[in-house]
């Protein structure tokens, strides 16, 4: 079963809001300068914050804030955010692989950007029943 | 210089224990744009079974980060910081955390692999609260680039 898909809008705001409250302040995020200096094409989305707003997408989809039992991604691409007011988006999707017997609900995880898929073995186990 | 590889299986001290606030879960929640109640209001979250407002899935990174310096500012493990990036990252819950949750890190050096010219650090972080309650087990796989 394929859930709805849910888009994120991301802009340089949200990676300075997002530095503040998780205390990485890494300027691979928030420094063009930077960003370049090291080979990037620019800056980038932390990946724990795009690993967020899969966690919101997947919580929205439990219908729980609270159901995530098991939660795990792998980083592939970065999350390019250019420095205007539109920034990027990232799609999720999901399809449910698997519903146990103890009310656990198994997802593999789709998330791109600009049509790249920006995770491998985006994972999550949500409690569903009870 | 590489990683060293004897740091496989070591396990670190516990970190100090970390206090969980509620306005730090509200921040974390709206930085991320987590609008459900029971991430900013008391009486929804204890609708909800919690004694206070629920932590976002991630929000663990906010603590396991801070107590992975702990590794990183290790010189004889050997990681060059300017050169890591974040590979895998993965939540296994026994339970939310909530406000009001005191949480101690406990790091273990789990796997050092070397691929390509890329070294691969896998750290597990066991958060528990102060009382020895577990809470969340942390994987973390960090990417150590080689210098092309």
């Amino acid at each position: 079963m394929e859930l709805p898909t849910q888009t994120f809008r991301v802009t340089r705001a949200d990676l300075v809001r997002y530095a503040g409250a998780s205390g990485d302040f890494n300027p691979i995020h928030w420094s063009d300068r930077f960003a370049t200096k090291v080979g990037l094409p620019g800056v980038i989305a932390h990946g724990m914050f795009t690993m967020a707003l899969v966690g919101r997408a997947v919580t929205t989809w439990a219908g729980s804030p609270d159901a995530v039992v098991d939660f795990g991604v792998r980083f592939t691409r970065p999350v390019v955010v250019p420095d205007d007011d539109a920034g990027t988006e990232i799609v999720v999707t999901a399809v449910v692989r698997e519903v146990t017997d103890a009310g656990l609900t198994r997802l593999d995880v789709t998330a791109t950007c600009l049509g790249e898929k920006v995770l491998s073995q985006a994972r999550a186990t949500v409690r569903t029943a009870g | 210089m590489p990683l060293d590889q004897s740091f496989v299986g070591r396990t670190y001290p516990p970190t100090a224990p970390y206090q969980v606030g509620r306005e730090k879960i509200r921040e974390f929640a709206t930085a991320i744009g987590a609008t459900d109640p029971a991430h900013h209001d008391p009486p929804a979250a204890r609708a909800s079974g919690h004694s206070d407002v629920v932590a976002p899935p991630t929000f663990p990174v906010v603590i396991t980060m801070a107590a992975s310096r702990q590794l990183i500012e290790d010189p004889a493990l050997g990681i060059d910081y300017s050169r890591v990036v974040h590979g895998d990252q993965r939540f296994a819950y026994t339970r939310p955390v909530v406000a009001g949750d005191e949480l101690v890190c406990v790091n273990t050096v789990e796997d050092i692999t070397s691929r390509g010219g890329h070294e691969f650090l896998t750290t597990r972080t066991d958060v528990s609260t102060t009382a020895g309650e577990p809470v969340v087990a942390v994987w973390s796989k960090l990417v150590v680039r080689g210098e092309a």
